[in-house]
């Protein structure tokens, strides 16, 4: 029962991570809903390993971090690249990749 | 060593000189022309070998055959690199590398200032090759082989001078032309090859009597397109166009192979393969009939063409016109024979016209040149031989070849009978066109050219200018040199001419009716088997003799005739054009027979072209199926495209909404 709690909050998390990532404008707040996605991912991945008493799942979990970490620094990276450019810091502003 | 040791040693020499000279000589070298006259003259050597090895052997075993390797041998295909030493073959080879031997000789002289002397020599001997690779294969696949090759030969040799459009026109023409004939001998190949499962000569002979019987419809059928391809190559109406252009090539060209060898392979082919025509006497009545027609217009247009090379060029379509018309009706001796002898007075003729072209400063019109009998005196006496034997006057060579093929034809009754009498018709000519042109520039009052000359200084042209439509040219590569050579003045064409003029003479001799038959005797191995060469077929020796006698007093009627209208009356030939202005209009035009392929052939394939261009290119290509695929393509794509926005949190949904449904998929059907 205790397990079905954990897994609702890390849903919970996920969807506030996914709904910002598509609503929010501002890529400094949709790299923040990123984590937050990855983190509820991870929420899951360790109730799972304390469920199963197994390592596999901790060490899945500090992986995401590992990747989490990399994604931010490449995601801040672009940020300060548009804001250096003087480019408006807005997401929907930049699609000239389009068909 | 045996007599295809030779054979093969004959094709070795004209194939090393061909790549010595063509890999060896990219500029202008006086050695190309002493390798190109050597390798001819070893294989002339080579062929002398395999005709004494050849007499070594008795009569049931002088047919030899000799292959290298497989071409194929699949699907019951026996094609094989092999050639045929016989009788036949041993006796074109002679003529072929002998006259070639000469021609070669004289055109180290008469090409001295060309630019092109070892291209020349390098296509020269590539013809050479080839001739002798038609004349030796020993199976139909060779024998197209060489064919093709002589046609490309062909094809370079006449547009040598290749700066000049009016050659390069013309060598295309030759070149189509005699396509048309390959593809005649190809199909006429095929329809034999159906019921013979062989390719090779012997075999096929063997076979064709089991499997055919007489006028079957394929042998029919094989036998007239084998005549389409004789007709090509040997300028037979109405495939004959080509060959008074080909008179564009050099001089020695015309004389080597538009007059001694390569416009009578179509001899050759129907003596080759007498077996199959015999078995298809209306196919062979086609030919005879053609070859009449042939001589009888041909003969009528020299009347009046003012090109020296190419009343000798009409000439030749008439002597060929004899040949294949005595080949047709089974004269193989006759044909062989009158082939040899024109092959010497007609290689001497075009010799003897090129060293006159050679004191005109390369112009060849009739009109021009008058009176060279005393400034030339020996090209005047070879060519008085060469148009004494053309004429058939005693005791010259022609005389005695021509006259063996019209006695015999005469004496086949039925339709040859006429046949035989319009050849007589064709004999008036004959003497009718070759004085007319010796009285026009041998004798009356002597062109400037020839006062020149006689004074020791040859003619020069201020600025060259092409002899057909007046340009002006330079003299660089691509057109005749400067220089312009005749026979007085150089050893090399005076060899030339005087051995030709020789055997012009004393060529007849080897066939004289009731005292000796050595060609009859010499071929009669490779005809034993037929019918239509039996004894019972000759004439008889008597009847011979009144042929011949006939012959003689109709060439020396044509003489005079010559002389009344050329020398006695000068003025008669205006006289006769003013009369019949018309007739002379209908000749001049040379019986419009360009005009009227033109009509028939040019003109319907090329608006069939524009068609095709206008609407199968540009409609059903270019629009529908080419245009069809792009046009779906770029629909597609544009449809495509506008999923493309850009924006970011549009991609981001859409992973998330493909994510949900994988996802949803599995969690129902894992339920």
């Amino acid at each position: 029962m205790t397990l079905g709690w954990y897994l609702a909050v890390s849903v919970l998390i996920f969807c506030i991570g996914a709904g910002g990532v598509l609503v929010r404008r501002n890529p400094l707040v949709v790299l923040l809903c990123l984590e937050l996605m990855l983190n509820g991912a991870n929420l899951a991945l360790v109730t799972f390993a304390r469920m199963h008493g197994g390592e596999a799942g901790q060490i899945f979990a500090l992986i995401v971090l590992v990747v989490a970490a990399c994604e931010v620094t490449v995601g801040l990276g672009l940020v300060v690249a548009i804001s250096r450019r003087n480019l408006p810091i807005d997401v929907d502003g930049m699609h000239e990749l389009n068909g | 060593m045996s007599p295809t040791t030779w054979g093969w040693l004959v094709l070795l020499f004209p194939l090393l000189g061909t790549i010595v000279i063509g890999l060896g000589f990219r500029r202008y070298s006086r050695i190309a022309g002493v390798i190109g006259t050597g390798a001819i003259a070893l294989s002339f050597v080579c062929a002398v070998g395999s005709l004494l090895s050849l007499l070594g052997r008795s009569g049931g075993h002088r047919e030899v055959v000799s292959s290298l390797w497989n071409y194929a041998s699949s699907a019951g295909v026996d094609a094989k690199l092999q050639i045929l030493v016989d009788p036949v073959s041993v006796f074109m080879i002679l003529v072929v590398t002998g006259v070639s031997t000469l021609i070669h000789l004289y055109s180290t002289a008469y090409m001295r200032s060309d630019a092109g002397y070892s291209r020349y020599f390098a296509y020269l001997n590539f013809f050479v090759l080839s001739m002798l690779i038609l004349v030796l294969g020993g199976n139909f696949v060779m024998l197209i082989v060489g064919w093709a090759f002589v046609g490309a030969a062909s094809y370079m040799l006449i547009s040598f001078w290749y700066r000049r459009t009016t050659a390069t026109s013309a060598g295309i023409k030759a070149f189509v032309i005699n396509v048309v004939g390959d593809v005649g001998l190809v199909l006429g190949t095929f329809f034999i090859f159906r019921h013979t499962h062989t390719v090779s000569f012997l075999g096929t002979f063997k076979d064709a009597p089991h499997v055919f019987h007489t006028d079957s419809t394929d042998l029919v059928a094989g036998c007239l397109l084998f005549l389409v391809g004789a007709f090509a190559k040997s300028a037979q109406v109405p495939l004959h166009t080509w060959l008074p252009d080909a008179m564009e090539g050099p001089t020695p060209v015309s004389s080597l192979i538009h007059a001694a060898t390569m416009v009578t392979a179509g001899v050759y082919l129907i003596v080759r393969l007498h077996p199959l025509f015999q078995l298809a006497p209306s196919a062979a009545e086609v030919g005879a009939i053609v070859g009449c027609l042939t001589l009888l217009i041909a003969g009528s247009i020299a009347l009046v063409v003012t090109d020296l090379k190419r009343v000798i060029a009409y000439s030749t379509m008439s002597q060929i016109g004899y040949m294949i018309m005595g080949a047709s009706a089974g004269a193989y001796t006759g044909a062989l024979f009158h082939l040899m002898t024109h092959a010497f007075f007609k290689a001497l003729l075009f010799m003897a016209a090129g060293s006159i072209i050679g004191a005109m400063a390369g112009n060849q019109s009739l009109d021009r040149m008058h009176g060279f009998r005393k400034a030339m005196p020996f090209t005047f006496a070879c060519f008085l031989i060469g148009g004494l034997a053309l004429s058939g006057v005693p005791p010259f060579s022609g005389w005695f070849s021509k006259d063996d093929i019209l006695a015999y034809v005469n004496n086949r009754g039925g339709i040859y009978e006429v046949i035989g009498v319009l050849g007589y018709v064709g004999a008036l000519l004959t003497g009718l066109y070759t004085f007319r042109m010796i009285f026009r520039a041998f004798y009356g009052e002597p062109s400037k050219e020839a006062v020149e000359y006689a004074h020791g200084h040859p003619a020069h042209a201020e600025v060259p200018r092409n002899p057909l439509t007046g340009e002006v040219e330079d003299t660089a590569v691509g057109f005749p040199g400067s220089e312009h050579a005749t026979a007085e003045d150089e050893p090399a064409m005076t060899i030339a001419m005087g051995l030709l003029a020789a055997l012009a003479v004393v060529g007849g001799a080897l066939q004289i009716p009731g005292v000796d038959h050595v060609i009859t005797n010499f071929l009669a191995p490779s005809l034993a088997g037929a019918p239509l060469a039996a004894a019972s077929h000759e004439p008889s020796t008597g009847t011979a003799w009144v042929g011949l006698i006939i012959g003689a007093v109709i060439g020396a009627v044509g003489i005079t005739v010559a002389y009344l209208i050329y020398v006695a009356r000068p003025g008669t030939a205006a006289r006769f054009q003013a009369a019949a202005p018309w007739l002379h209009k209908f000749l001049v035009n040379k019986w419009y027979f360009d005009e009227a392929i033109d009509l028939v052939v040019v003109r319907p394939v090329l608006a069939f072209g524009r068609f095709v261009e206008s609407v199968l290119e540009r409609i059903v290509i270019s629009g529908g199926v080419t245009g069809g695929v792009t046009g779906a393509v770029r629909s597609g794509s544009a449809a495509v495209r506008r999923a493309q926005t850009g924006f970011l949190r549009y991609y981001a949904a859409a992973l998330m909404l493909g994510l949900s449904i994988v996802v949803l998929y599995f969690l129902i059907s894992s339920t």
